[in-house]
């Protein structure tokens, strides 16, 4: 039995406790690249042999499906542990300089072990094909991203931290509830055998109360509107690397687990859910992209841009058909690499300038040319403009739209991709048409560009060849489909 | 007495958990109502664990009829994950008492809106 489906997960989990131990900050630093990087070549090992192969099936200290923990990862699990080890890499080199500048020396090492608990963790949710196991994992990784918060230099940070642990917690006990309706229901804990009694047991009061806390659950963890609020505190507050990785791939996470349930398994009957998910995927889009008009602070203003994209993302599910499954399976990656590209900027301007906000972002292409570069990529690629990632994921997005016949929706996502266009005009206009305060070049150092770029040109690549992307976005939603009905 | 009386109660246990939650503004009040939130699932898993006349499940030659252990172990787990999700809140409101000077929400609102 090959070890690989487990490997990401345990490197990343077992570093943790390893840098503690070492306690020093440089260090620490070194083991969490190294993991990082092995866990991504792991989890592309993962995604070759699942895209020959089919599905990878482990069995946690060798115990059998309905007994033990098993690790299950189909295509869509693969597609998630590559995203996420991906940007947990960018971000593990990057994080450097971020924290030796904006977290105090005493705390750099547990900056490192949160991180890569976190990171484990989020592996381990998308590789479970055990309910109760990802519980654990999705709660581990919240935990630790609690941490990651209060890190941040602003006391308000520990007031952001604790407002998302006190409606983390909430989500977490709902879809705990869920898990133990399903069990009562069932008598197991494995998803595919859950989805195959399920079937049998048929629709009942107690099926439908456990998917609706388990939805709550997920979605309260997603933050989609209205259940946001926790967001933009903790995304303007935390460490910058910090919020760069959790805006990457925690919601996403949380979305991963929305789709499972939905359609691994209790099926797509229940997607008269769909009416409830494109109204709220709306309102998140425009409310998100209205509110970010008006911050001041960058961070803040793409925190508000993120709950508007989630808001796309979860209105393509509510599509309920292929297209629209495709567009988020696809937004979910391109999302990722625009928020980690310019989070990862901002990290990159509180290092050179101190703070994220319009006064230091004015002038900012003479003063950080290589860093504004990026910004403005990432924006375009936000926006939806042809030529990057962004614009594939709208395309699919507005087709499935048109597809349902649903020509308002599609107008009315289109105003709300002008309305990011404004706050991302916004942004190119202060980066390169103000004069800059102290036209002094003061580039970001390689070790932070690096990634920043790789980020951006990313978002460029990945606009122009969309083989790879969809490719094995076409094999999800079939295995998904096909598996669901 | 009624089938679901047990679950009645849990919920209403939850319910009340998730009231304090929202309508106490101390922190420390806070988490004791997420914390008896959290202890009402626990409850809820330890009942449908349970088998009418069903014995403790430790094997013994005279007993037939067990109740399930599953939801015991499960329950055992999460109780770890709640004790660990109560250490940092109280590690948390430590550090917010110490920047803030106060545990209130009302007043650390006040504190954020002057920044």
């Amino acid at each position: 039995m090959s070890h690989l489906p487990v490997l990401p997960v345990l490197i990343l989990l077992l570093t943790a406790p390893v840098c503690l131990i070492i306690n020093r900050a440089s260090i620490a630093w070194l083991m969490t690249v190294l993991a990082s990087i092995l866990a991504l070549v792991c989890s592309w090992q993962i995604l070759v042999q699942v895209l020959s192969t089919g599905p990878l099936t482990y069995a946690l200290d060798g115990w059998e499906a309905p007994y033990g923990i098993e690790y299950r990862i189909d295509l869509m699990s693969a597609w998630m542990l590559l995203i996420i080890s991906l940007l947990g890499s960018l971000v593990a080199l990057f994080s450097r300089q971020s924290v030796e500048y904006e977290i105090e020396p005493s705390r750099r090492v547990y900056f490192y072990v949160a991180y890569l608990l976190c990171f484990g963790a989020l592996m381990g949710v998308v590789s479970s094909g055990d309910i109760f196991h990802i519980f654990v994992m999705l709660e581990i990784s919240a935990l630790s991203s609690y941490t990651l918060i209060a890190m941040g230099r602003n006391k308000l940070a520990l007031w952001a931290s604790f407002q998302y642990l006190i409606l983390g917690t909430i989500g977490a006990t709902f879809i705990l509830i869920g898990i133990g309706l399903i069990y009562a229901m069932t008598g197991t804990l494995n998803i595919a055998d859950i989805a195959e009694r399920l079937e049998t047991v048929g629709q009942s009061r107690t099926v439908t109360t456990a998917f609706v806390f388990m939805a709550l659950g997920t979605l309260l963890k997603l933050a989609l509107f209205p259940l946001h609020l926790w967001l933009p505190n903790a995304y303007t507050y935390a460490p910058s690397a910090a919020s760069a990785f959790l805006a990457a791939t925690a919601t996403k996470v949380a979305l991963y687990l929305f789709i499972r349930f939905t359609y691994t398994v209790f099926g797509t009957d229940f997607l008269p859910m769909s009416t409830i998910l494109v109204a709220l995927g709306i309102t998140a889009a425009v409310a998100g992209s209205l509110i970010a008009i008006s911050q001041n602070n960058l961070k803040r203003m793409f925190a508000y841009s993120s709950v508007a994209q989630i808001g796309y993302l979860v209105l393509g599910l509510g599509m309920a058909n292929q297209t629209g499954l495709s567009s988020t399976l696809i937004h979910t990656f391109n999302h990722a690499l625009m928020k980690g590209a310019l989070f990862l900027s901002l990290g990159a301007v509180v290092y050179r300038l101190g703070d994220s906000t319009f006064k230091e972002l004015s002038g900012l292409g003479q003063r950080m040319p290589l860093t504004m570069a990026a910004i403005a990529i990432a924006c375009a690629s936000l926006v939806g403009l042809p030529g990057t990632a962004g614009f594939i994921s709208k395309w699919y997005l507005v087709s499935a739209a048109i597809e349902n016949d649903w020509w308002l929706l599609a107008g009315t996502i289109l105003i709300s991709s002008l309305a990011t266009a404004v706050y991302a005009w916004r942004v190119i206009d202060a980066g390169y048409f103000q004069p800059a305060t102290n036209p002094q070049k003061s580039e970001a150092p390689i070790g932070m560009l690096a990634p920043v770029l790789l980020l951006a040109l990313a978002n460029i690549y990945f606009g122009l060849n969309t083989g790879f992307t969809l490719m094995v976005v076409d094999g999800i939603t079939s295995d998904l489909m096909g598996g669901g009905q | 007495m009624p089938d679901q009386l047990a679950y009645w109660l849990i919920i209403g246990l939850m319910m009340v958990g998730l009231y304090i939650v929202i309508a106490h503004a101390n922190l420390i009040k806070k988490i004791i109502g997420l914390s008896i939130m959290q202890v009402s699932v626990f409850m809820l898993y330890i009942g449908i664990g349970y088998i009418e006349g069903g014995a403790i499940p430790i094997i013994d030659a005279k007993t037939v009829l067990y109740s399930n252990p599953i939801p015991h172990v499960l329950i055992l787990t999460a109780i770890v994950v709640g004790i660990a999700t109560v250490a940092l809140a109280l590690a948390l409101i430590i550090r917010i008492n110490e920047a803030f000077g106060t545990i209130e929400e009302e007043e650390l609102a006040e504190g954020a809106g002057e920044q």
